[in-house]
């Protein structure tokens, strides 16, 4: 008789929730980062761009019936999967938000998915989870990323490779979970295309010395060398004990070693390397820019437009429901974000939502140039770059 | 033909970073065994030491830097290294009246002295970070290269590269230099000599007049003096990162226990064990042997016995069997 009780009184609440769904004054958005912890320094900009979204929709007043958007912060850690899991189910039982923002580390957001999001039936919209392994995770259909996966990165890696005729690398990678995931993902993407990997030797991060890792390398050869690390920590010191001992002089760069030292430490002397690096020439990443100026945070900082697309796309997803439930609106995420439809860019959220309530179709492209696919995760765009005479310069966007 | 190559290669991945990295081992190994042969007790702070002295030379070569003054093709580091090594001695010497005297008046057990210097290396470990951080800092400027791997292939024709870094052609240098002075000291100056009695017999010493505070500030001088040239010989070599010199202090002290702990000579010979091993051990060997063995012999694989991640292990293994089977090391030192 209890349970049966129990049984009633839980569909009672969920059929009460989704009747309230359709028609409501009011959005709760959680947004989940990390506040404090290792990225705390690059998380209020993110959380910002994502609020931004979130005062576009609200002040257009053509989201569902004139909704407001508030958005409820919570602190992952980035680290702390128990803190992250805790703070996620305070969002939803206590403050009952329509869909969460985050989470923007890969290890937690992976624990608030299985743990709260899916028991819950929660959408979550992660800007910055880039582990291959959220690919595959078992998420209901309730999980997207706007960052791409590292398994991503592999592939257009090896794309890169191949074009430029190289068939043999010898690879070397940073000895955590990062450096081991694209390494892997490298190293089946890349044989898969016909090239052969000679060794993949781990290297760790803060050592003096690195002429025992290149003596290795260098025994097993191949055409360059393929740094999966760090450019302010161990990558680095391999490329220079490479560079001194004459083992590789042409370099292959994945995300983590570009930045402007590159030319400030090696110049010319590795001219010919080559690399990619998230980026779009999308005049999305421009606007998103400005849009960042105008409201005081930085627009280019790392996954800030990936923050910002997050939340959009998840009001757009709800406008084309016309439901804030999100077992309704989870379903309308990918047709919003994919054609056909007319484009989106950063700062035309009331244009969207107007198209999509007037039962038009938008293509969402946003600060990132947002395409989803697969399992619901962004496609990725990369800037290929070359080192030519010291410097860096963009070869093309891929 | 062949075998050239194989010779090069070898000389470019083993030979010579060996007897660069045993050299500035030797350097650490001969202070942390005067300490113990003098003072009697092993002396945890002697990485964070080098790192100290080191900390100085670099921030005097930035001044020199800033000023314009150089050294042409040398790196201005051997510039600021007197400096350096007055600023260590007097870190040192300041350690030993505030800390290591209390407890020698004390007649403290060794034991008590070991742990007292574990207490001076956190200091001293803080001490560093504190002014110059915790990060990576580059000071070496000058030539890079004796010679460079590009150079020497073109020079010789041969498919194998072989460069010789400066900061390797100076390290051994600056460690024979060193090392014949501290030799010269010990056996031919009244000082050194008085030192050495200090070691080997304490009482003996004390009734034929030796002033003991003596012998133990010129101690700490020259185990200063040791300590900052392969501190700064060491991050011009590789580079400069307070948490690199205490890592190091485990391979120095093997090198001081494998050689023998007190025995001076002993230190050298047992820092270039230590380097050899860690670096033959963990070296893949496949493209010397692919040159030197007949093409149906030659290895698919990349024979290497251990990974590079291991290269410490290779200390402590040595370290072990020394310690189990010739407790007082390869030359006759104190058993520890």
């Amino acid at each position: 008789m209890k349970k049966l009780l129990m049984a009633t009184a839980a569909v009672a609440l969920t059929a009460g929730t989704a009747f309230a769904g359709g028609h409501a004054k009011e959005v709760k958005l959680g947004i989940i980062f990390g506040f404090t912890g290792p990225i705390e320094s690059l998380t209020p900009p993110m959380a910002a761009a994502a609020e931004l979204a979130m005062k576009e929709a609200t002040e257009s007043g053509m989201l569902l019936d004139a909704a407001t958007v508030t958005p409820v912060r919570a602190d992952s850690t980035c680290v702390d999967a128990s803190a992250a899991t805790a703070a996620a189910e305070r969002l939803i039982t206590s403050d009952k938000v329509n869909g969460i923002v985050g989470a923007d580390c890969s290890g937690v957001t992976g624990a608030i998915l299985s743990n709260v999001a899916v028991a819950n039936g929660m959408v979550m919209i992660s800007p910055s989870a880039t582990s291959p392994a959220l690919s595959t995770a078992e998420d209901n259909g309730l999980f997207f990323r706007t960052a791409p996966s590292d398994a991503r990165q592999g592939v257009v890696m090896t794309e890169v490779l191949m074009e430029m005729g190289i068939q043999e690398v010898a690879l070397t990678y940073t000895n955590n979970d990062y450096g081991k995931g694209l390494a892997d993902s490298f190293q089946s993407a890349f044989e898969g295309a016909g090239g052969s990997v000679t060794i993949s030797a781990a290297h760790e991060d803060g050592k003096a010395d690195y002429s025992a890792e290149v003596g290795a390398l260098a025994a097993a050869g191949g055409d360059l060398l393929v740094v999966a690390g760090y450019l302010d920590q161990g990558g680095s010191g391999v490329v220079r004990a490479s560079i001194d001992s004459g083992a590789f002089d042409t370099f292959h760069f994945p995300d983590g070693m570009y930045g402007a030292l590159l030319e400030e430490n090696f110049g010319s002397e590795i001219d010919g390397s080559t690399g990619q690096v998230p980026g779009t020439d999308s005049p999305g990443a421009a606007s998103m820019r400005a849009m960042g100026e105008a409201n005081g945070f930085d627009g280019t900082s790392s996954f800030v437009g990936e923050s910002y697309d997050a939340a959009a796309l998840i009001m757009l997803a709800m406008q084309a429901a016309n439901s804030k439930d999100p077992a309704d609106y989870k379903g309308k995420i990918m047709d919003v974000a994919n054609a056909p439809g007319e484009k989106i860019y950063p700062g035309e959220l009331g244009k969207a939502l107007e198209i999509i309530k007037n039962g038009g179709d938008v293509d969402y492209v946003g600060a990132t140039a947002v395409e989803l696919i697969g399992p619901g995760e962004s496609a990725g765009n990369y800037r290929q770059y070359k080192i030519d005479g010291g410097k860096i310069t963009t070869v093309k966007y891929r | 033909m062949d075998f050239l190559n194989a010779l090069v290669a070898l000389s470019n991945f083993v030979l010579i970073p060996a007897i660069a990295y045993g050299s500035q081992l030797a350097l650490g190994a001969l202070g942390v065994t005067l300490i113990y042969g003098i003072l009697r007790f092993s002396n945890f702070a002697h990485g964070d030491t080098m790192a100290f002295g080191a900390m100085i030379a670099v921030l005097v070569t930035w001044w020199f830097q800033s000023m314009g003054i150089g050294l042409g093709p040398l790196p201005t580091a051997l510039l600021a290294l007197p400096v350096a090594i007055a600023g260590c001695m007097l870190l040192v010497l300041l350690t030993d009246r505030l800390v290591y005297r209390f407890y020698r008046e004390q007649k403290a057990k060794p034991v008590i002295l070991v742990i007292v210097s574990m207490g001076v290396m956190f200091i001293m470990n803080g001490l560093v970070r504190f002014i110059i951080g915790p990060g990576d800092q580059r000071f070496s400027d000058g030539e890079r290269f004796l010679i460079s791997a590009r150079e020497f292939k073109q020079m010789t024709g041969l498919r194998e590269g072989l460069a010789i870094k400066t900061s390797q052609g100076l390290t051994v240098v600056v460690a024979v230099i060193a090392v014949a002075l501290l030799f010269w000291f010990l056996n031919r100056t009244r000082t050194g000599k008085s030192m050495r009695a200090y070691s080997d017999n304490e009482d003996l010493a004390l009734l034929s007049g030796i002033n003991p505070e003596r012998v133990v500030m010129y101690t700490w001088l020259i185990v200063a003096a040791l300590a900052t040239v392969a501190g700064v010989l060491y991050g011009l070599d590789k580079s400069f990162k307070p948490f690199v010199y205490f890592q190091l202090l485990l391979p120095i002290f093997a090198s001081a226990i494998v050689g023998g702990l007190g025995n001076p000579l002993g230190a050298i010979a047992g820092g270039f064990v230590i380097a050899f091993s860690e670096v033959t051990i963990t070296y893949a060997w496949k493209k010397v042997l692919k040159y030197l063995l007949p093409e149906n012999l030659e290895p698919s694989g990349l024979v290497q016995l251990l990974s590079t991640d291991y290269k410490f292990a290779v200390s402590f293994m040595i370290l072990l069997i020394v310690l189990l089977f010739k407790p007082t090391g390869l030359f006759k030192g104190k058993s520890v």
